[in-house]
Formats: structure tokens, sequence, C-alpha cells
């Protein structure tokens, strides 16, 4: 199991430092520091073994988390609990700095002693330590007994994530969509892989225990439900009404909170969510994507010392949605000393800094097309390698799911409380963003 | 407030300022001064002189200072472990805390503080939490218990404690099931063969219900406990298979991997042809694609597996060749991963699209990765048959790029597509003669050379080339110089006439002027080759070379079986067994993928056994101990000398004193029931007088096996044979599994071997040889292997010993050295034959003369033991006795005792006289034995 985790800053110096098993030493702090913080080269792998020792390490932002272990542990479960851990240390205190993580250091060992036992990771779901771990450090002495058992029960009972007696005055729940579309296209614009990522996202502010089941597009469910013919309830019918299409997930995981044997025999999605903001799902496809955009790029060497680019991109969408923060990147030659550009729409820079045009345009409807053409002005090398030519990335945000998800029903029942399904408002979103959205140049 | 500024200072004098500090009434300033002393800790500066006023703070209401002066004692107890005692009293008093959480607080920082003392105090209290009526108490304690064991082993199981973590895998809730299972199987992991968890299909059956529920670390704890179980029949292993599936689902990474592994494993025992097989196989393949949308860490670890999947069950993936595709901002560690997985997953039907994209990665940055691209294509071109043409002209547009390192590894690649399809391609020689000069790292250079002697006669300007190289003969490495030096005897025997001036230079560098005695040697076999016989010359040096296989890469079928058993572990990171990196006792026994078995058969086999047990080590040989003695005897084989080293072989009676002459053993060996075999004892563990300083000498083997219970009488009179072990596992051997033993059937000593072909090619020439041994044992005879051995093929052979072979005295007396050579490789192993094997069928000695010998023989050599448990009569163990060539002389009766005189002749003539007393009704025999030194 873990036999210690560290923390340190860019320059190497700890900031935590807590050690669970005899095995790990203090010369361990300063191994991993030597070997792998203040190594020359770049790093090539996130799990080091130095003198029979295991270091795993992540990095957020300039800081290092590190866990060393000596024995031959659940390497999974270890990366996993270091993002975790991260998870945790923003929901108490912003982001993972050098000054928080100093301002705050008491309380991370306080996180450290709970959520990591003798190396063996425990309840770490924020919503559970909250009410017993505080950055105050005075409200856990005034608990009375009542809920004193509360708290223990929650943090090790069968719905750790969610506290008995929540009260709303209106129960209100959110649901955001929220994918990802990755590209890779040839220069030829063939499709070389597809496929978009997605994330339910749940905020609820529900009184009680609520009990929930969540519905979508699933082609599973929807071939089902056809053949069984029309005695299936009512939401499903509506749902099927409102899109016909039905969409082939690839595979979907889910919040703990889901049952996951429920879904494996029936494909039904129930749980009793945590209260406030959770990522009930995630889920890939790759079959019938929608690509919201498509990149032509034309590159043109004129000599040794100039390039012409050309790149068209086509909106594919309905005329009557807008996509946003549409951003065009193309990469320039390290050699490059001057450039013109020339846009239709937007606005087009070349950064240096970046070894890049970027171009951004603030809106754009569906169906359009736009251009843009650029001169690339290059210093004669003698440097035989040839230019790699990265591929010109792509990033926007749009109102629709590109795979073609769609919530169906979000029922929520309160067995014990008097409240109904229809009491609750319930809001949906949908939003795709690019993730790798590249295109080959 | 915030507390960064505990950590500036750094000004002299702080120690005694804190220490004021700490002892000020005021609680605020109390609280501020640990503080302090917590953030010197952690940047290591040593503060343990303030451990009694660190302590003096712990008796206070204050949470949050406990909880730092409790961090405190963790770090300094074991520097100051008297003064840690007096923070006792405060923990067994929280012990009893109304509130849970300081209950749990005071049992959780107690089993954190490794001071022997305190660990006695820490009993009481541990076992009133391991019952405490809240569940997080529970759950704290149970992990304690693990903590405890660590420090003091022997106390928690004296008291008790171990059974009450067993009781917790019953318990209500699910995290304190998962935290008893997790601290359980790692004290089970020190105790290898205790039977610690217990799995069985009650226990399964609690564990899975438990998984439905607990958090998804614990869902961890649970699954990678449920991997090492083995279940009994085919019908269970679906059963279990079809309740772990779900966990495919969860977005916790680590439960999917440790989910994976318990499905690739038990699908081991499910028959192929079931449909649930196949719906399986299309379940894992999704979640496995998922993994790489990950953190780019966590992509890391599943990739790492996935080449692991993929080389285990290819049928898989085979379809997901796609999202294996490299993206640029992929991190390096990343994309290397992927590019092997791409490899693994080419095949005719993907190829094209696999060239396209290796050829847009040898254009990229990396120096590494360019490099592996550009080998990829190489592979891929000896993999797929139909696209060699395309990868090689696709890797001629790379040489013609004149990037440095991808012309040297172009050229290494295309020196292996040559070997794989001759006479095919040498049309791009030009191409590649022309890159000469650019090449300076060492693997690119000999494949040129290689290519340029190999294919000497359509070069035309071959011995310009091969001479521009001579020129710096000592300053290139020795694969270089190697290469060089064939190459040019190549040549020469392609085109002899102008080339003898060179040939001949060549020699003379590689023979006089070089300190290499590998370079040496080869020259000199050239030189004597070229001078005595130039025919024979030609027909050594340009033979047909066999053709490379396919992949080469990959991992060897036993390290393979054993990784997939530790799926999403550090193992299946490192692609290397625990034992290799994991120090001490833990991580130290082999796992391996359960037998196929159908529900109506048994599971006697000795391999399910093992695994069932989950822990126990594998009947492993010995290795050849020391290489020195072996070197001298076995280097006539020219074998290079062995370099593994394995777990000493598990024979009984093995740690015997010095005067125990024959063998502690006997008492396991009479006592026990050898599995039913017809049976004789074994290894009469004697130390014959070999030689005479041999006396004290540790002996292995064990009388007691003469004696076996459990046959009785009336069965087959004969010499007992010990039952088969594996004396050479497959890991060891590439593939090849021998298993054993030694009989004497007719006055001939038999070698009684099962070679197991484990690997995928076919294993044929079988030669073997002993090392110089005690006895002088030497085969009689050539190993009589006919047939070639086919892949999962076995069979049996015997080998007749003689002893008249070379002796040298072995420890323990009855080591014997084995070498077996096959068209593969040469392997090393050692055995120990029972001593019983070499008694001789006339060893009857006629009584004037045992008397004479009996009283002639100083006492000196005279040794005596105890046999216990023995519940034959004494003319039942003299007929069993007389079975394995030892001879009742004389029996005499005093005082009730039987007193049976017997005699033993071994081989290399040793008399060994003993005396056996046999009380009736004791079961405990009493044996003196004397032995008169060689005839």
């Amino acid at each position: 199991m873990i036999g210690g985790l560290f923390i340190y800053n860019h320059k190497g110096e700890v900031l935590i430092s807590r050690v669970y098993r005899d095995d790990i030493g203090r010369n361990a702090v300063d191994a991993f520091r030597v070997n792998v913080i203040h190594a020359r080269q770049q790093v090539r792998s996130p799990v080091t073994n130095i003198a029979r020792t295991s270091f795993f390490h992540v990095k957020r932002s300039n800081i290092w988390l590190a866990a060393v272990t000596k024995q031959n542990v659940n390497a999974a479960m270890v990366f996993e609990f270091l993002y975790k851990m991260c998870d945790v240390m923003t929901a108490y205190f912003g982001k993972i700095s050098e000054e928080n993580i100093k301002n705050n250091f008491v309380l991370i060992y306080e996180l450290l002693d709970e959520i990591l036992d003798f190396g063996y990771p425990q309840n770490s779901e924020t919503g559970a330590l909250k009410t017993f771990i505080t950055q105050t450090g005075i409200k856990s002495q005034h608990h009375s007994k009542e809920e004193q058992s509360q708290i223990t029960s929650q943090v090790t009972g069968q719905i750790g994530w969610r506290r008995e007696g929540i009260k709303y005055r209106r129960n209100e729940l959110f649901l955001d969509v929220l994918e990802s579309v990755n590209l890779l296209m040839s220069p030829q614009g063939q499709v070389l892989s597809a496929h978009v990522s997605g994330r339910v996202v749940m905020k609820s502010y529900l009184s009680g225990m609520p009990e929930c089941k969540f519905g979508m597009n699933d082609k599973i469910v929807i071939d089902k439900q056809g053949k069984g013919g029309a005695s299936e309830e009512a939401a499903g019918k509506s749902g099927g009404g409102g899109g016909k299409q039905s969409i082939a997930i690839d595979d979907c995981t889910f919040h703990q909170c889901v049952r996951l044997s429920k879904f494996d025999a029936e494909r039904s999605i129930s749980f009793i969510p945590p209260d406030g903001e959770c990522e009930l799902m995630r889920y890939r496809t790759t079959k019938d994507i929608i690509l919201p955009f498509r990149v032509i790029p034309l590159v043109r060497e004129v000599g040794r010392t100039k390039l012409e680019v050309k790149v068209v991109i086509k909106s594919n969408f309905k005329p009557s949605l807008l996509a946003q923060k549409i951003e065009v990147r193309i990469p320039t030659p390290l050699n490059t000393s001057g450039v013109q550009v020339i846009c239709m729409k937007g606005k087009a820079k070349y950064k240096a800094s970046e070894n890049a045009i970027v171009w951004k345009i603030k809106r754009m409807a569906g169906m359009k097309e736009s251009q843009i053409s650029a001169e690339i002005e290059l210093l004669p090398t003698n440097d035989k390698k040839k230019w790699a030519r990265p591929p010109i990335s792509m990033n926007f945000e749009v109102p629709f799911a590109p795979s073609g998800l769609k919530v169906r029903y979000l029922k929520v029942f309160e067995p014990k409380l008097n409240y109904s399904d229809h009491d609750v408002i319930k809001w949906v979103r949908y939003i795709g963003r690019s993730g790798i959205y590249e295109t080959r140049c | 407030m915030t507390d960064s500024k505990y950590f500036t200072t750094t000004k002299k004098g702080e120690i005694f300022e804190l220490k004021a500090e700490l002892n000020s009434d005021k609680k605020e300033k109390k609280k501020e001064a640990v503080k302090k002393v917590i953030a010197s800790m952690t940047v290591g500066k040593d503060v343990s002189a303030l451990f009694p006023d660190v302590v003096n703070c712990m008796q206070t209401d204050n949470l949050e200072l406990k909880k730092l002066v409790y961090l405190y004692l963790m770090n300094y107890a074991k520097s100051q472990p008297d003064m840690a005692i007096m923070a006792v009293n405060t923990f067994v008093k929280d012990c009893e805390d109304a509130n849970p959480l300081i209950r749990a607080l005071a049992v959780r920082t107690m089993g954190c503080i490794r001071v022997d003392k305190i660990t006695e105090y820490l009993c009481e209290p541990l076992r009133k939490c391991l019952k405490d009526e809240d569940p997080y108490v529970r759950k704290t304690a149970a992990v304690c218990v693990a903590k405890l064991h660590d420090i003091n082993a022997q106390l928690v199981e004296d008291q008790g404690f171990l059974d009450t973590l067993k009781d917790l895998i019953s318990d209500s809730n699910p995290m304190v099931v998962a935290n008893a299972v997790a601290a359980l199987s790692e004290i089970a992991e020190s105790h290898p063969n205790s039977n610690l968890l217990d799995l069985n299909p009650q226990s399964i059956n609690k564990l899975l219900t438990a998984l439905n529920e607990c958090t998804e670390w614990g869902q961890i704890f649970i699954l990678d406990c449920l991997a090492n179980y083995t279940p009994r029949d085919d019908r269970e292993s679906q059963s279990i298979c079809e309740r772990v599936t779900p966990r495919l689902s969860h977005a916790n990474s680590a439960v999917v991997l440790s989910a994976v592994k318990v499905l690739m494993k038990f699908m081991e025992m499910l028959p192929k042809d079931l449909d649930y097989y196949g719906t399986l196989l299309k379940k894992l393949a999704p979640p496995l694609v998922t993994l790489l949308s990950a953190e780019p860490e966590l992509q890391y670890v599943a990739l790492r597996n996935i080449n692991l999947i993929v080389q285990k069950r290819p049928e898989i993936l085979k379809h997901e060749m796609k999202v294996f595709f490299v993206k640029y901002n992929d991190p390096i560690y990343v994309k290397l991963e992927k590019l092997d997985i791409m490899i693994r997953l080419a095949s005719q039907a993907n190829i094209a699209q696999v060239l396209a994209e290796l050829k847009e990665y040898a254009t990229e940055v990396d120096v590494d990765f360019v490099r592996k691209a550009v080998r990829a294509i190489g592979r891929c071109a000896i993999k797929v048959e139909q696209s060699a043409e395309r990868c090689v002209s696709t890797l001629l547009d790379l040489i013609q790029t004149k990037v440095n390192y991808v012309v040297q590894e172009a050229i290494v690649v295309i020196k292996d597509i040559f070997r794989k399809y001759p006479n095919k391609y040498e049309s791009v020689i030009a191409t590649l003669c022309e890159n000469l000069d650019s090449l300076d790292e060492p693997e690119a250079r000999a494949a040129m050379i290689w290519i340029v002697g190999e294919y000497a006669e359509r070069i035309d300007n071959a011995d310009e080339l091969l001479e521009s190289f001579l020129e710096g003969f000592h300053d290139e490495s020795t694969q270089v110089q190697l290469q060089l030096l064939t190459a040019i005897v190549k040549l020469f025997l392609k085109k002899p006439t102008e080339t003898q001036e060179l040939v001949q230079q060549v020699l003379s560098l590689a023979t006089q002027d070089s300190d290499n005695p590998d370079l040496r040697d080869r020259g000199y076999i050239y030189w004597r080759l070229l001078s005595t016989d130039p025919v024979a010359a030609k027909e050594v040096v340009l033979a047909e070379k066999p053709l490379i296989s396919e992949e080469t890469d990959l991992i060897e079928p036993t390290l393979l079986e054993e990784l997939i058993c530790h799926i999403g572990t550090l193992a299946s990171v490192y692609h290397k067994p625990p034992s290799a990196f994991v120090e001490g006792s833990r991580g130290v026994m082999h796992k391996r993928l359960p037998a196929r078995t159908g529900s109506g058969e048994s599971t006697e086999s000795p391999d399910v056994g093992t695994a069932a047990g989950g822990s126990a080590p594998e009947a492993a040989p010995s290795i050849i101990p020391s290489q020195g003695d072996l070197l001298g005897d076995l280097l006539n084989l020219d074998m290079a000398p062995p370099t593994t080293s394995g777990p000493p072989p598990p024979t009984t009676g093995m740690q015997m004193g010095g005067m125990d002459l024959l063998g502690g053993g006997l008492d396991s060996l009479l006592g026990g029931d050898l599995g039913g075999s017809p049976a004789m004892g074994a290894g009469f563990g004697a130390a014959p007088a070999v030689m005479p300083a041999s006396l004290n000498a540790p002996v292995g083997g064990g009388l007691g096996d003469l004696f076996d219970l459990g046959g009785g009488v009336g069965m087959p009179m004969g010499a007992y044979i010990p039952p088969k072990i594996v004396w050479l596992p497959a890991m060891k051997a590439k593939g090849l599994e021998i298993s054993g033993t030694f009989a004497r059937r007719a006055g001939v000593i038999q070698m009684e071997l099962i070679l197991t072909n484990k690997a995928m090619s076919i294993m044929t020439d079988f030669a073997i040889q002993f090392n110089r041994n005690s006895f002088g044992l030497a085969p009689a005879g050539p190993l009589q292997v006919l047939t070639p051995l086919g892949p999962n093929q076995t069979i049996e052979v015997s080998l007749p010993l003689s002893t008249v072979g070379p002796v040298m005295k072995m420890d323990p007396l009855n080591n014997l050295q084995v070498a077996v050579k096959n068209n593969i490789d040469v392997f090393y192993f050692s055995c120990q034959y029972p001593i019983s094997m070499l008694f001789v069928e006339d060893g009857k000695m006629e009584r004037q003369v045992f008397l004479a010998t009996w009283k002639d023989i100083p006492n000196d050599n005279e040794s005596q033991f105890q046999i216990k448990d023995c519940h034959l009569n004494s003319d039942a163990a003299s007929s069993k006795l007389q079975g394995s060539n030892i001879f009742t002389i004389a029996k005499r009766t005093v005082e009730g005792q039987d007193m049976l005189y017997m005699s033993i002749k071994l081989s290399n003539g040793i008399w060994v006289l003993a005396e056996l007393r046999v009380q009736a009704g004791n079961p405990n025999y009493t044996m003196t034995t004397i032995r008169r030194s060689g005839s």
C-alpha cells in the first residue's frame, strides 16, 4: 500500500510530507527531488523506481504530488487516489498552489490522516469529510451524540455520499450534458478517428433521500422498449416521440451512487444523488457523431523561404444554432520571420511565442463557411530536418450534444417526504465542446 | 489568518523559543507553537528535542491541537521510546471517549507508534475497538490490526486478533468489511501458507455482496482479494464473473482494472465454446478503451496493462486499433506505449492505416518516439508479410530525409527484414551504402556491416567499405568489432582472391591486439577454420540462417500469466514479477492462472491446489548454487553460466544439525501419509563415509520416507519412489518444464522425467548432462526423446543412471546439478535424490562380519536420532525397509524393546550399520547408526 505521500513546490521543496509505512524513510523525499523534479530531461514516466522504491507522481500547475511505496501496490488505485486528493483539496481551499498549501497545511495533514490510513484510502467524498473536518477546527467538538453517530454512519455507510435530513423549500435539479468531441482528420478530409466523451453533471437541491431514475435515448433501451410494445411507461413514450433517433453508447461509467448491478441487468440508471453537484455518468460514443466543424487546410511551400497557408472552416449543424468561442490554431515553422494574414471573419494574429497563427471568431451560425489565408516568411536554415507540420487544432463550443444524446427523463421519488416528481423543477442543458479536434496538414 | 508564516521561522535559537511557547499558559499560543513545530518537521528539521514539551500539549480538548500532537508523536516516538510511554495514558483514555471520532483517532494513531512498549498497551483498547458499536471505530480498528501485525506479528496471533478480524468480514457495515479484507490480505501475504483468508464459496458470496455497497476504494480491496481465489469449477467461475462485470462501468479506473483482472483470470476456467465466454470477451473491450480517456498517468497504467491483455487475448481489442492512434499532445510515455500496442494489433486488415500513422509519427520531434516509430515500421514488415514491400519503400523514403537517427534506425530494421525475406529486397542495398558515413551508433554500424558482409558479392566495393571501418577497429564497440570480423571473413570466402590481405589484417587485429576474449576466440576459430579446411569454413560461415520469427518481443508465457494475475498493480506497470522489485517476503510467491476445469472434474491437480491457496509457493527446484564449480565441468557443453537464483527447494527435513546424520526428515516421513503412493520411505538421508570430514555436514533427505504408514501390509514391495516435483519451472526455461523423481528399479537407478513444452514452438534435440556429484551419478545413456515436443505436449522419459561418474562432494550431499539442452537453449537446475536410491541389493552383511564391524567402528562415527509417530511393529518395519535394500541382520528383544540390527551398502561401497530400537506401544523409534569408511 501507499507508504508515504509528499507534496513539493516547483523548486522541489517539501510542503507536506506524511509517511504511513516504516519502510519509507526521510531519504525517499530527497530521492524523488533529485531524480525526478531536478532531473534534466523531460519526465519519461509517471511511475519511477529509485532504489527499489516506487514513486507515483502527478502535477497540478507547478505543484508535485508524489506517492511512495516499496510494495506491489495497485498502481491504478494510487493515481486515482492522487486525483481524488487534488479534488478534495480543491473543494476545501480552491486552487492547488504553493500559497494555498502552505496556508492550509494543518488542514491537509488532518485530511491525509483521515482519507489514508496505513496507506489504505478511506472515504474521500468531500461531502462527508466536510461534516467533520472543518477549517475552523472547532465545529468537531460541538457535535451532539446523534450528530456524531450520523457522521460516522455517513462516512462508513452504504450511502456515504449523502446525509439524512436535508431540506429545501424548493426542490430543484439541473442536468448538464457536457460533451467533448475529438477528431483526427487527414489532410484529405478522411476521418482517422473521432469520438465523443461526454459527462452528465447533475446539480441537485432535493429534500430527504430521493430515489432518482435517469433515462436517455440509449439505443439498447429504446430497441428493447420497441420490442416490448406500448406497455412501457409514459415517459418512455414522450421521450421516444420527441426524438426518434437513438444513439449507440460504446461504454459508460457511473458515479458511485448509481446501482451498477441494476444497470448491468436492466440498463436502468437509478440512484440516490449526493447533495449538490456530482458527475453522474461519463460515456463514450464513436458512431454517427455530428462533427460541428470541418477544417480544410491547404499548405504550399513556395521556395525555401515562404509558405502559403489557406484554411477553410465549415460549420455543420442547424442554421438556427450558434457556435461560440471558435479558435483555430495554425502552427508555423520555428524559423518563421514574418506572417501576413487575411481573414474574412473574426480576428487572426501570429503569435511568435506559440509558433502559431491564432484565428478567433466569436460566433458562427450553422451551415456557414469562413476562410483565412496567410503568407509565412521563413528564415533560411541549414537544418536538414524537415518541419514536422503539427496538426491544425480547433476549439469551439456548440449548444447541442454532438453525440446526439438526449435526456428523456429524470424522475424523482421520495417516499417519506410529500413532494412528488411533478413538484421538482428540472433544468437540462446541452453543451458540446471541442476536445482534441485536429486536422493534419 | 494563514498558516504559511510557520514555514518562515528560520532564526537561531528557534528551538529554545518554541520550547517556551509550548509551555505557555495560553492555549492559542500553544497551538501556534505546535503548528510551527509541525512545519519545521515537514521541511526536514530535527525538532525531536521538543518531544516532552509537545507531548505535554496532548491533554487537550481541542481536537485540532490533539491531531497535531499525534502527528508529531508518530514521527518521533521511535527515536524517543521512553518518553513516548508518557503518551500511553492519554491514548487509553481517548479509546474510551464518548465521541467515536476520538476513539477512532486514538486507536488509529496508537497503531502508528512503532514502539514495543506501546504496542503492549494497545492490545486491550484495540480489542474493545474491534467490537465497538460504531462502524467508524471498527473500520479503523481493522486497519490497526494490520499495523500491529507489521510491528509484532506474534503478538497479533497470540492475542487472537486474527480471528476477530475474520469475524469482521461478516460485519453489517460494508466499509468495515472492506478494511478487514484489506488488512487480512496484507497479513496473508506475509504468511504465504496460512489459510487466513479462507476463501470459500460462502465467504466469496459475502464479499460479492459487500462489493455492491462499499466505497470505491473498498471495492478495489475486495476485487483484489477475489482475484486470489480459484473457483472450484467453471460454473462457479461464471457466476462470479457475472457478479463482477457490473464493476466495469465504475467511474474509478482502478475498480475497472481490478474487475478486469478478476475476469481475465476466471475466464481461463470457462470453456471457450460457452456463449458466456464470447459475451464476456465483448464486454471487456469498451471499458478498456474508456480507460484511455482518463488522465494521462492513468492512461499510462492502463496502456501497460492493455499491452499484457493484448498478448494474452488478442481477440478482445483486435477491432480497436484506432483508439491507440497517437495524439499530438499525448505525453511521451503515453505515445510510446500506444505505439507498442499498435504493432501488437497490426494485422493484414488494418495494416494500411497503421503504416500511414507510423509514417506520420516518424516525422515528429521526440527522438525516442521517432526511433520507435521507425522500428515499428520494420516490425510491421516482419509481422504482416503482405505489407513488407510497402514498409520497405516507406523506410527508404525515411532514409531519404537524411535525419541521422532516422537513417540509423531504418538500417537496423532493414537488416531484420532481409533476414525475414531473403533475396527479395536486396535492390535497396545501394541506397543503404550511400548513408554509410552518417552512421555513428554501434547498432546501426553493426547492422550495416552485416549487410555488407552478407551481400558482399552484390556490392562491388564491399572490400573498400569494410576496409574503411577497419581503420578505427579498436575504437569500435565489441558489437561492431565482432560483426566486422565476421563480415570480412564472409567477404573473403566469397571473393578470396582480392581480399586475402584484408582478412589477414582483421584476424591479426582480433587475435593479437585485442583484450576481448570473445573477439579473440572468434578470431582464432575463423583462423583455424580457414587454414585447415576452407570448404568447411564456407559451410559454417556462409550457412543458411534460420528465418527470424514474427514477434520477437513477446513476454515469455509463464511471466505473462503471472503478470495477468497482477493486473492494475505495479508489477503490471513494470512488466516484472513483484519479486523483482519488492523486498522481503512480500510478493515473492508467484501467482498463476487457474487451469481450465469442467464442473464435473475434480480439481486435484497440484497446480490448482497451489493456486487455490492463493499464495503457496511453487515447488521450485533450487537453482545451481555456485557458478564456479559448475563452470569447470560444464564448459565443455559451451553454456553460459546460469544467472537466476531461486528459493531453496522445499525438501523435507533439510535443516538438520550436524549430529543428526540420518535426517530430521525422519519424523515427518514416518508420520505422514505420502499421498497414498505405494510407498516405502525415500531419502535415507545418511551421510555415509564419503569422506571422513562429512560427519558434521548437514545432509538432506529424510529417512522417514522409508517408513510410510499409509501402506501397511500387503502393499507391493519395492523401493519408495518420492512423488514427482517440478525441478525446472517453465518460466525459467523458456517454456520447458521438467518435473521428475528418482527410482531404483531392478537394481538400476532411474531418473524419471516429465518434460512439458509450455512454449509456442516445437522443441527438439534434447540432451542431458550432470555436474560432478557426491556419488558419481552420471547418465548411463543419452536422453531418449525421439520425437520433437510440440507446444503443450508432455513426454515421460526414464533415464538410467550409473554411479561411475566423477565424484565431487556436494552440499547437501545428495544434491545433483543438471544441465538440459534443447534446440532453444541450455537450462540448469538442481535437484536432490533420495539416498535410498543408492542402497545396493547386496547390502546384507554377514552376521559375524556385522558384529565385528559394529565393534570396530569408533564411537565418533555414531549418531542417534528419534523417529516419531511410527505405528509399525518391528517386523513390519523390517520388511518395509528391506524393500529399499535396508537389510535386517539380527533382532533381539531386551526389556520389551525390539532391537533391529540392519546394514546398508551404498553404491560406492560404503557400509552403514544401524540399530533400530522399537518399543511396543511407543510410536517413537530410536535409531543409532554407525558407518564404516570405504571398503
